[in-house]
């Protein structure tokens, strides 16, 4: 979805602006808003894909305002919603109110060591070979899904070349949407800075993405 | 309200004391605890980990060892993922990593512009510009306007490779290796390796300037 989140070359959010001593957390309620949002991912209710797809949908007024946990917190009521754990009923009140859905797994202080070693891998065989070798001139497709994809505006539509084929993943624009995990090979696709910038791109600039094989045709 | 009990007395919280944010992450903590669905010591422990455990040190150390030794930065090249798993950093938001080399010829420059993709496993929780709209939004269009920002201005004719974090694939930059440091071991290269110089934002600290 061309959504707010998908941020690069847009003008106007001013200087970068590190922090002095760039703490981790900014109050409690950060710290808690990362362990609840890596505790109710251990579920294995929705995927990172759904995950990042609810985060896309905040409206654009509040995601561009708000901090990254809040996005966080905010995605997370949307999906604790929708797969039936949490009613809007309880998260106004701020008291449960039903027992809900039941997840496949409760993580435990005891599990945690061991489930953040492992993370996600999300790299899957495919029966067929790549369609495209390193060194193949490509071009993005384009296209304005309103669902989730990983082919951000700035680089759809554009001419590149295949730096490297990079193994294959669970395809996100279907699994975010419950379609499948569908894997496709996945490839570095780099663009010069003129291709995407134009005229006023900066000089001796290169910019890569890692795209999905059905974000390519040939040429 | 009773005399004893005004908006000073830190010993009783009530909601109003709270941000917005504050409220709203307690009241679902509490929600989900009262159903079961967390632990709350869970949370403590995936909070010290990343305030104690897993942090930039860990990418430090990657690359002071591709520094010291070029089978290992050979390994580091053509499978980072086996490479850095053998110093024991694997897991989450680092099961599928490549690492990319500055040289003469091209400064690399790693940024997510759909969310905040980061090499967790060797570079811990990413940090709040990098995560930003500012950041985001400019590092693929004027890579050196950001850079400036971070006092770093690249050689005359450098060429810059910004690295889009779209898929699963993160990203670990391994700076150039300081003149001058021939003599050091790898525990005193890994000083000189900064978070920044692994994200591209910043380079290695020359050994004069270590802190």
């Amino acid at each position: 979805m061309n959504g707010p989140h998908d941020l690069g070359g847009q003008h106007g959010f001013g200087p970068v602006a590190p922090e002095p001593n760039e703490p981790y957390f900014h109050g409690d309620w950060e710290k808690r808003a990362l362990g609840v949002t890596l505790s109710c991912g251990a579920f294995g209710a929705w995927t990172i894909d759904e995950s990042r797809h609810a985060r896309e949908n905040i409206p654009p007024a509040t995601y561009l305002s708000a901090s990254y946990y809040e996005i966080w917190i905010r995605a997370l009521e949307t999906l604790l919603a929708r797969h039936g754990f949490v009613s809007a009923e309880e998260l106004s009140t701020g008291r449960m109110l039903e027992k809900g859905a039941v997840p496949k797994r409760v993580l435990t202080a005891d599990m945690v060591p061991a489930v953040l070693a492992k993370g996600g891998p999300c790299d899957r065989p495919v029966a067929t070979p790549p369609r495209f070798a390193a060194g193949a001139r490509v071009r993005t497709r384009n296209f304005n899904p309103t669902t989730h994809t990983r082919l951000p505006r700035y680089a759809r539509g554009k001419v590149g070349v295949v730096e490297a084929v990079q193994g294959s993943f669970v395809f996100p624009d279907d699994n975010a949407h419950g379609r499948g995990e569908n894997p496709e090979w996945v490839y570095t696709v780099v663009f010069d800075g003129g291709e995407i910038w134009g005229e006023d791109a900066a000089d001796g600039l290169t910019v890569s993405i890692d795209a999905w094989e059905s974000y390519l045709e040939p040429l | 309200m009773s005399h004893d009990h005004d908006h000073d007395d830190h010993h009783h919280h009530h909601d109003n004391h709270f941000s917005p944010m504050e409220a709203r992450v307690r009241a679902l903590e509490t929600i989900l605890t009262q159903k079961g669905l967390i632990d709350p010591k869970a949370i403590d422990a995936i909070v010290e980990t990343y305030e104690t455990k897993i942090g930039p040190r860990n990418g430090a150390r990657v690359v002071a060892k591709a520094w010291a030794e070029p089978d290992f930065a050979d390994w580091l090249k053509h499978d980072a993922t086996a490479a850095i798993a053998s110093l024991g950093y694997t897991g989450r938001q680092g099961e599928h990593m490549r690492a990319v080399f500055n040289d003469a010829e091209t400064h690399n420059l790693v940024v997510c512009t759909l969310c905040s993709c980061y090499p967790w496993s060797v570079l811990g929780l990413p940090p709040v510009w990098y995560k930003a709209p500012a950041y985001r939004s400019r590092a693929v269009i004027d890579p050196r306007g950001v850079l400036a920002e971070f006092g770093v201005t690249l050689p005359e004719g450098r060429k810059i490779r910004v690295w889009d974090s779209t898929a699963e694939l993160r990203y670990l930059v391994v700076p150039e290796r300081p003149a001058g440091t021939d003599g050091l071991d790898q525990e005193a290269l890994a000083d000189l390796v900064t978070r920044d110089a692994m994200i591209g934002t910043g380079l290695a600290l020359e050994p004069e300037a270590e802190a």
